[in-house]
């Protein structure tokens, strides 16, 4: 009885040590909480990319429909012909929390995402993208019906 | 247990586009449950990454704002059908899930 208790201590705890190394360390590099939890649109990117101009373009092309029923499913599509992209960054302004998410792209990438975010109210969806380390913002009105992040 | 990551990948030339959903309950903390009336914990993920032949590619910080069983797509060139693709998230409780496959 004793033997077996022990085999099962050891088994769990050999599982807990191989899951901990086998998580790239990539997954415990800073999430930038300030700028997650900012309440409003310009701490949230004054906390992302602090100190930083941000010029506007037409090189990026956001999709997403004009009008959605529900805030909870909005599809969001990001394409742009800046060269070397190296984040690109989305905000909703009315949102509870503007900063949604940001991708990390590196040389091998191209210049796309495609995701679908949670929006509160009709909101500016703002896009944010470095390329070669020059910070460029476009943004484009969405309408929703349904509050997606009740 | 079926991994919670469903990978899409399809390739031409050198380009591979990427397509995946998560599954997972992306809980905003807002949401309140039916049946106890209680507010439902937030529970999401922070980070997914992407690894291809043991390279990180491309990887992402999310919010809660990011909808309920996650979907995802992008593109990376210099790759062939064969190469290594490997996707791990983490999310606020601590929980992780990985997945390792071969482009198509």
């Amino acid at each position: 009885m004793l033997r077996r208790s022990f085999l099962k201590i050891l088994t769990s705890s050999t599982v807990l040590l191989f899951s901990g190394l086998f998580t790239p360390i990539r997954l415990f590099a800073e999430w930038k909480d300030s700028a997650f939890s900012a309440k409003d649109i310009d701490t949230a990117i004054g906390n992302y990319f602090p100190n930083q101009n941000i010029e506007k373009t037409d090189q990026i092309k956001i999709e997403i429909y004009d009008e959605v029923e529900n805030g909870a499913v909005v599809p969001v599509k990001v394409k742009t012909d800046l060269k070397m992209v190296k984040s690109i960054t989305i905000f909703a302004d009315k949102n509870p929390n503007p900063l949604i998410a940001n991708f990390d792209l590196t040389s091998a990438c191209i210049g796309f995402v495609s995701t679908r975010i949670k929006v509160s109210e009709p909101s500016n969806v703002i896009i944010i993208v470095n390329a070669n380390d020059v910070l460029y913002m476009a943004k484009k009105f969405v309408i929703v019906h349904e509050n997606g992040c009740g | 247990m079926a991994s919670t990551i469903r990978l899409k990948t399809k390739t031409r030339d050198d380009i591979t586009t990427i397509r995946l959903i998560v599954r997972h309950p992306m809980e905003t903390g807002f949401r309140v449950d039916d049946e106890t009336n209680e507010l439902v914990p937030e529970h999401y993920i922070k980070k997914i990454s992407f690894e291809h032949n043991d390279k990180l590619i491309f990887s992402c910080d999310w919010s809660r704002a990011v909808s309920k069983n996650p979907y995802l797509s992008f593109m990376f060139k210099n790759s062939k059908v064969g190469d290594k693709i490997k996707i791990t998230w983490l999310d606020n409780l601590g929980n992780n899930d990985s997945l390792e496959s071969l482009i198509e």
